[in-house]
Formats: C-alpha cells, sequence, structure tokens
C-alpha cells in the first residue's frame, strides 16, 4: 500500500527524480540572481593550497584503483544474482541450494585467485 | 496497525468528488508530493548538521553553535542562507557540462532513496515489490556523481579525493548489499512494507539469531564508509585533500554536496532501522503487557526516526573515537575481511533458515 495507491510506482518514481532535478535547479537560479559575480585570473586557478598547479589534471591514474572497480564488477553482479534467489529461497529447496552454493563456490575461487595473484595489495 | 493510506485515499476521493478530471487529478497529487519531499528533505538535512555539530561538540567538551537563536537552533538556517549568497565561482579548465551535471545526479540520487523509505504503515511514497533492491540500484549513481564533480574539478585534489571516494564505495557497497540480503533470506521479501510487517512479533536483529547480528555489525560498518564518514572519511581528509572531492565547488554548488551527505546518512540509518529494528514496529518485550501498552501509544513515525535518529548517533561517535585508516588498510579491511565474513554469514543465514532455526 503507497501513500497515493492510485498512482503507479514508474509515475512516482519520475516525480521523485523530477523533484530532484527541481530542487537544484530552483537553487542554483536562486543563487544566481542574489549572489555576487565578480572575475580575477587568480580566482579562476585550481585551488591546490597556494602552490601553483604544474601540468594537466586530467591525467592517466592509478591503475590500483581500476582494479578493485573490476573486481567490484564481478561481485556486484553476484550480488545481483543472488538478491531473486534470496527472495524464493524457501520455496525453491534443496535444489536452489546446491545450485546456489556451486555458483558462490566459483564467485569464491575468483576472489581467491585474485587474491593469489596479488590484486588485493596496494602499493 | 493504523495505516496511513487512509489518509491519502480520503484525499483522492474528495478530489474525484469536487468533479476534477483524472489527470488533473493525478498531477495535483503528484505536485503535492513533489512538496512533500522537498520540505521533508530539507528539514531532515537541516535537522541533521544541527545534530551533527552538537553532537561532535558534545564529544569534545564544548557547546557547539550557542548565539544564533536558543541553543543555536537557528544556526543552520543563517549557515544555509550564507551559502545561498556565495558566488558561484567558474574556473578555468574544467569540464563545465560534467562539472554542473554532479550536483544533479547526487541530489537526485538521495531524493528517490529518501521518498522510498517508509516512515509508518502506508506512509511511503514509492513502494515497489522489490524496494531494497531499488534503493541499493540508485544509490550507485550517487557514487557516479562523486566520480564526475572530482574529475571534471581540473584539480589533482579532487582528483585523488574521487578515486578514494569510488573505490571506497563500489567496495562497502558489496558488504552493504550481502548484510542486507541476509536479512532478505530471513524474511524471504525484498518488499520494505513486508519486511517490517514480518517484524510485528520481533524485529530481525533478536529473532534472526547470530546472523542476523553479525549482519547488523557488517551492515553499520559499511554503512559508515559508504556515506564517507567516520574512521573511512579519507576521500575528503582534510589534511591531505583540502576538501576532496567537492574542493573546488563554491557556494550552493558546495551546499548540494554537503546536503546529499547528512541525507545518505539519514537515509543509511533508515535502512538498517527498517531491516534490522522493526522500522515503525514499537518494542515489544514478551509477557509485559502494561509496558507493550504503552509502547503501542508511541506513534509508528516516531518509532521509525528514533531508531534513525539513533543508528546516526552510533555513526557520528564512530568518528570521534576510531582514527582516520589509510586507503589499503581500508580496501584490505573490506576485500580481505568483511567481504568473506558477510559471504560466511550469508550461508549461515541460508542454513539456519534452511533449518527453522530462527524464532
Amino acid at each position: 500500500m503507497n501513500l497515493l495507491c492510485e498512482i503507479s510506482n514508474g509515475a512516482l518514481s519520475i516525480t521523485a527524480t523530477l523533484t530532484g532535478i527541481g530542487l537544484v535547479f530552483a537553487a542554483l537560479l536562486i543563487a544566481k540572481l542574489i549572489s555576487p559575480k565578480s572575475y580575477s585570473v587568480k580566482k579562476a586557478e585550481p585551488y591546490e593550497c597556494g602552490i601553483p598547479t604544474r601540468g594537466e589534471s586530467m591525467i592517466q591514474f592509478k591503475a590500483g584503483y581500476y582494479i578493485f572497480a573490476i573486481l567490484f564488477l564481478l561481485f556486484d553482479v553476484e550480488v545481483v544474482f543472488l538478491y531473486p534467489w534470496a527472495t524464493v529461497m524457501r520455496s525453491l529447496g534443496t535444489q536452489g541450494l546446491l545450485c546456489i552454493a556451486i555458483f558462490m563456490f566459483i564467485l569464491i575461487l575468483g576472489l581467491a585467485y585474485a587474491w593469489r595473484k596479488g590484486a588485493l595489495k596496494w602499493d | 496497525m493504523f495505516n496511513f493510506g487512509q489518509w491519502t485515499s480520503a484525499f483522492n476521493n474528495w478530489l474525484l468528488g469536487l468533479g476534477v478530471a483524472d489527470w488533473l487529478t493525478v498531477l495535483i497529487e503528484c505536485v503535492l508530493i513533489a512538496v512533500v519531499i522537498l520540505g521533508v528533505y530539507t528539514v531532515l538535512a537541516l535537522f541533521y548538521i544541527l545534530y551533527e555539530r552538537k553532537l561532535c561538540a558534545w564529544f569534545q567538551c564544548r557547546l557547539g553553535p550557542m548565539r544564533v537563536g536558543k541553543w543555536g537552533l537557528l544556526q543552520v538556517f543563517a549557515d544555509m542562507f550564507k551559502i545561498l549568497i556565495k558566488e558561484l565561482i567558474s574556473l578555468k579548465g574544467t569540464d563545465r557540462f560534467l562539472f554542473k551535471l554532479a550536483p544533479y545526479l547526487v541530489i537526485t540520487s538521495s531524493v528517490v532513496m529518501l521518498a522510498c523509505l517508509p516512515w509508518g504503515n502506508g506512509l511511503q511514497i514509492i513502494n515497489w515489490n522489490i524496494g531494497i533492491f531499488f534503493i541499493l540500484a540508485v544509490s550507485s549513481v550517487g557514487v557516479l556523481g562523486i566520480l564526475l564533480a572530482g574529475w571534471s574539478s581540473n584539480n589533482k585534489y579532487t582528483l585523488i579525493g574521487a578515486m578514494r571516494s569510488g573505490a571506497q564505495m563500489v567496495s562497502y557497497e558489496i558488504s552493504l548489499g550481502l548484510a542486507i540480503m541476509t536479512i532478505v533470506v530471513l524474511a524471504g521479501t525484498m518488499d520494505i512494507t513486508t519486511l517490517v510487517a514480518e517484524q510485528e512479533y520481533g524485529w530481525f536483529l533478536f529473532t534472526g539469531h547470530l546472523p542476523a547480528l553479525i549482519a547488523f555489525v557488517i551492515y553499520v560498518i559499511a554503512a559508515t564508509a559508504e556515506t564517507n564518514r567516520g574512521p573511512f572519511d579519507l576521500p575528503e581528509a582534510e589534511h591531505e585533500l583540502t576538501a576532496g572531492y567537492h574542493t573546488e565547488y563554491s557556494g550552493i554548488h558546495f551546499g548540494f554536496f554537503y546536503l546529499a551527505e547528512y541525507l545518505n546518512l539519514f537515509i543509511v540509518s533508515g535502512i538498517a532501522s527498517l531491516m534490522f529494528l522493526g522500522g515503525w514496529m514499537p518494542l515489544h518485550v514478551p509477557g509485559w503487557d502494561g509496558f507493550n501498552m504503552v509502547m503501542n501509544w508511541i506513534p509508528g513515525p516516531v518509532w521509525f526516526l528514533g531508531k534513525a535518529f539513533f543508528i546516526s548517533f552510533v555513526i557520528i561517535w564512530f568518528k570521534w573515537t576510531f582514527p582516520r585508516v589509510r586507503i589499503d588498510q581500508m580496501l584490505a579491511f573490506e576485500w580481505k575481511y568483511l567481504m568473506p565474513f558477510s559471504l560466511a554469514n550469508l550461508v549461515l543465514m541460508t542454513v539456519c533458515v534452511a533449518l527453522g532455526w530462527h524464532f
């Protein structure tokens, strides 16, 4: 039973999304109207504690983060697959348990492999 | 249990009874919902700012804001107004489109998550039958906003802050998801209303045996990391990275990240309250009939908010108790300890449910 049982959840989700967008838009509009404006070359520089910036900032970055992102993808997909199973676990019975055990075993094998390969080491 | 859905049904019937067209009714109700969401969002954010400032002060034997209004109650309004009238600085070399898109993503994801939380029986806006899963999915969009903010600012500190934040949030999201899944296994549903309704005769924290207790601990740790707080606040470690991913945002642009951060704190606390502590269900002790009667008198939303504020208190408490961890410690803690533990805990819960060992 939702707050307004007559409106579908999809419409309500869109309403909430639009509310979020509207909040940011309206607040920005008010700020633009009442905030002062001034420009100076120094002010437009990136703030790096007063030291002049050297080189580009949008650079190739440490690959360690990327490895964790890939690992996350693996386990997030696992979580996505486990959720439907968790909902209907009771009615699936022993067979479902067995299937999910094999699925989780393969994934844990993957984690063990990544661990062994040193993907979880940070240096 | 009193159902707040009656009020809205009555309002809907009243509108239709006035002879308003169907599409106009829906439109009016959608606008009203938007107003309600905006009001609740702002009030909660303002409350949380004051709540944290006061708690931080008390943990350090200070008074906190005291000058503006009684006990500094009006301080947050002054702060918000001040943020609103500050200049929006446009910087050299930023990726303008992404720079402006980031606050939209961060705020929108927290608004949609807020709309998914039921405050009482029938007192919720979005009610998917996969509710908790939907919240987890929407929370991932916030990470995207933070990454974009850091990347587009053309500043090394924001880049490092965003990368750390991204790595941390995606890593701890897995433990968070697995801890919630433990409860889904116990309840057999992802619908939040049903989840709470099943806790009428005992909160899952108590009825779920040991695995629910472990899941609760894992959830609180992962939620602390997910909101970039406490010992896991290295994305915005002040003495290393100035302010992390939102260093280059000024005025209300910064305010959006600030608001979303506090709202996310409320949202993770609210989910903990719904999943583990029975949401709007009052505290009942078996056998104490008088006590239970008194507890039933307290309305549902008060219970829900009280539990959520309590969890938030615990998370704020962490910040003043534990020193900040390093990035390698943080990632190792998640991938080598927390995640295997939560997987094992899920298996334990599955065994408990399969053998009928829960209450």
